[in-house]
């Protein structure tokens, strides 16, 4: 994991100290409420419906035990006791009170944290595989570059004051896109290419939102040297052309798709091939510096642990079952990659209480070596546990609460706040997330992997674009919809769900995703997942069997 | 009220000229790039410097060759959080090698201060009631740690870790 130098350090406290004074002037009327809104969003403070919301940058989804304690403590000290795991990989409070914040923050530095540009038009936090690092599928671990774009986009001269807030994902696994990547303003593959070098295929103009896109192809291959001359070359041409006249199409994608893919590219290839690159080509030592911090962990020899997890599998139905689809293959030999379910059905998804960040922080410095990682699915992962303390670390999760085996199954749920605390949005998701659970989790053993998104309005902070079922709430004459997509999906084969048709009441979603389930049974082939079988067979039956009988 | 790099109130020698307002001799003046692209013969003769007024959807790479002309651009940020001149800035600076005076003006607030001062800028334009309310030299003080390289002279973390 990176640890803070020096350097760090000092700029977390000079920012504390700078949003402390930036605090004390609105407390004393001297900021107008208007001018101090960016300030604080630049902290990641926001205005919710009933109290400030603060949200914590959590870089790439990595966090040491120390600083899920450090999560625990402002849950207990500042907030009710919970915190709220995200679609960013971040986690949010929502009960806040201004004038502590300097405090909480100045107790987050402590532990290396804090809540810089996870708002406002700028870059937010860069994201990747929860995975990275452990599993078998990399060309190299992403989490190095992760942590030098994240770098040098902290409080950016030039970036700071994009036409729309700008998300970076990077991915080094062949086969399976955890990270969404096609889904972010600006994603990068880690890729080898022809003559054995590895370098990035980088995308440009993806997003959801009300206008979703999937990215396109900038580059098909950057030489590492080059990326952050690359980048800035392409956050200069959006500064310049991207729009500012409507927020709702400030965003690049908006601009990659205006222009058309090819213009675009040849606007930041002219500025990357005028520009002096010298300047930001990385030494070699700061690169090999970063790398070493996240050099593999100490492993024991875990050679005989499979042997010991087949009989404990064997023995115990419900452990086989958790193991079966919480659990994933790890690089080295007698380990597990474990992902933590924040989703036991009738829960809201992403909740964690403090007792339960404190016990999983303990857990992960006694089995996974201190390491936590937080999932876009708004689940946790231990990525390095010895495969013989399986069954210890299940039965000490059941007694949280924390063993719930749905991993990608149908009580999986992703959901956004939703009108039960966020300021923008049209309906609730938490309690639609919370029917569905429940009623779904009986047999979503036999229903298979199937990826339920829920969104509150039509920002999609949810992700329903890209759920196999996709829900958004929407407002009708004070009464909530919702309205119903499918055939998204949000890995290496993205795509954007199709509407299936009129929004339905609340009380009616629990039987229209039954039914939608029933139809996708009916007619699945030979394992087909619910976005195969509907990209075989098209939206009519689907239709037919929400709508025929209304 | 003209504020300078370290943040201290100076003299303004300038006038903004309107684009039907006559040059008066001998005194420093800036005009809209409109006004340069249709008067620019006229204002070469000029004995006295020249500054220039350009509005933040100009592509600065334009004004290549002609830019050394100019004693002072003056950018504008209509709304503090529209960020355009600051990628203006850089673009003069790196591209062009402006080395003449480069003003912030329009909504130039205290907790911008800094970025602009990277970005090239060593004028700032404030509104004068506010200024008095301000402790603008502090807004440039309040970092010593900077995570990329700019136009300022400030060492960035990657080399003072690891000086070439």
């Amino acid at each position: 994991m990176y640890r803070y130098d020096e350097f760090d350090r000092r700029f977390l406290d000079e920012r504390v100290a700078q949003f402390r004074g930036q605090v004390a002037r609105r407390l004393a009327g001297q900021l107008s409420e208007d001018e101090f809104r960016p300030l604080r969003l630049m902290n990641g403070l926001y205005l919710q419906l009933h109290a400030y919301m603060l949200r914590v940058s959590i870089p790439y989804g990595t966090l040491s035990s120390a600083q899920l304690r450090g999560l625990a403590h402002v849950a207990r000290r500042y907030d009710r006791g919970y915190g709220h795991f995200t679609t960013r990989q971040n986690i949010q409070y929502n009960w806040i009170k201004l004038a502590e914040t300097p405090d909480l923050l100045a107790d987050l530095a402590k532990v290396e944290m804090h809540g810089i540009q996870t708002s406002g038009n700028s870059f937010r936090n860069i994201t990747t595989d929860p995975f990275a690092g452990v599993t078998a599928e990399e060309i190299e671990d992403p989490r190095p570059w992760c942590e030098i774009i994240r770098q040098w986009s902290i409080l950016h001269p030039e970036f700071s004051f994009l036409p729309r807030k700008f998300k970076i994902a990077v991915s080094a696994a062949t086969e399976h896109d955890r990270a969404a990547v096609k889904m972010h303003d600006l994603g990068l593959y880690i890729r080898r290419n022809a003559e054995g070098d590895v370098g990035f295929q980088v995308l440009i103009g993806g997003g959801l939102g009300r206008t979703p896109y999937l990215g396109l192809v900038l580059r098909e291959f950057l030489p590492k040297r080059d990326l952050l001359a690359y980048l800035e070359a392409a956050l200069r041409v959006y500064n310049q052309y991207g729009r500012r006249d409507n927020i709702f199409k400030a965003r690049v994608k908006i601009l990659v798709h205006s222009l058309g893919i090819e213009k675009m590219r040849a606007e930041v290839e002219a500025e990357f091939a005028a520009m002096s690159k010298d300047k930001l080509e990385l030494p070699e030592a700061a690169v090999a510096a970063i790398r070493a911090q996240f050099s593999p962990p100490p492993y024991a020899d875990a050679a005989g642990d499979d042997a010991i997890l087949q009989r404990l599998t064997a023995a115990e139905p419900a452990f086989a079952r958790w193991v079966k689809y919480n659990t994933h293959a790890h690089r080295q030999p007698g380990h597990a990659i474990v992902c933590i379910s924040l989703k036991p059905p009738g829960k809201p998804p992403g909740d964690c209480s403090a007792a339960q960040m404190e016990l999983i922080a303990d857990l992960a410095e006694e089995l996974s070596h201190a390491e936590i990682r937080v999932t876009h699915e708004q689940n946790l992962v231990l990525p390095h546990v010895r495969k013989a303390a399986l069954y210890d670390l299940w039965r000490r999760l059941a007694a949280a609460g924390l063993a719930s085996a749905n991993i990608g199954l149908a009580s999986d749920i992703i959901a956004c706040p939703g009108l039960d605390y966020c300021g923008l949005a049209t309906a609730r998701s938490i309690p639609i997330a919370q029917v569905l659970g429940e009623r779904l989790a009986a047999r979503e053993e036999a229903i298979g992997k199937l990826a339920i998104k829920i969104s509150g309005c039509i920002n999609a902070c949810g992700h329903h674009h890209v759920g196999h079922i996709g829900i958004l709430g929407l407002d009708k004459n004070g009464e909530e919809f919702y309205q119903i997509t499918i055939g998204g999906s949000d890995d290496e084969h993205a795509a954007i769900g199709a509407i299936t048709g009129p929004a339905v009441a609340a009380k009616d979603v629990p039987e229209a995703v039954d039914k939608l389930i029933d139809t996708y049974i009916g007619l699945r082939q030979n394992g087909e997942r619910f976005p195969e079988t509907y990209r075989r067979v098209g939206m009519s039956p689907f239709k037919e069997a929400l709508y025929a009988a209304r | 009220m003209l504020l300078d790099k370290t943040g201290g109130a100076v003299a303004d020698e300038w006038r903004h000229l309107a684009d039907d307002e006559n040059a008066p001799e001998g005194e420093a003046v800036t005009v809209s790039l409109a006004r340069w692209e249709r008067d620019h013969n006229a204002l070469k003769s000029r004995d006295a410097k020249l500054g220039l007024r350009l509005p933040n959807t100009a592509n600065p790479v334009a004004l290549n060759g002609e830019v050394h002309r100019f004693a002072l651009i003056a950018l504008e940020f209509p709304r503090f959080n529209d960020g355009r001149a600051y990628s203006q800035a850089r673009l003069l600076r790196a591209r062009l090698g402006y080395k003449g005076a480069l003003r912030a003006t329009g909504d130039v607030l205290r907790d911008q201060l800094l970025f602009m001062l990277r970005a090239g800028f060593d004028g700032f334009e404030v509104d004068g009631v506010r200024a008095k309310a301000e402790d603008w030299a502090k807004a440039f003080g309040e970092f010593d740690v900077f995570y990329q390289p700019a136009e300022d002279n400030r060492p960035w973390v990657m080399r003072q870790r690891f000086p070439a």
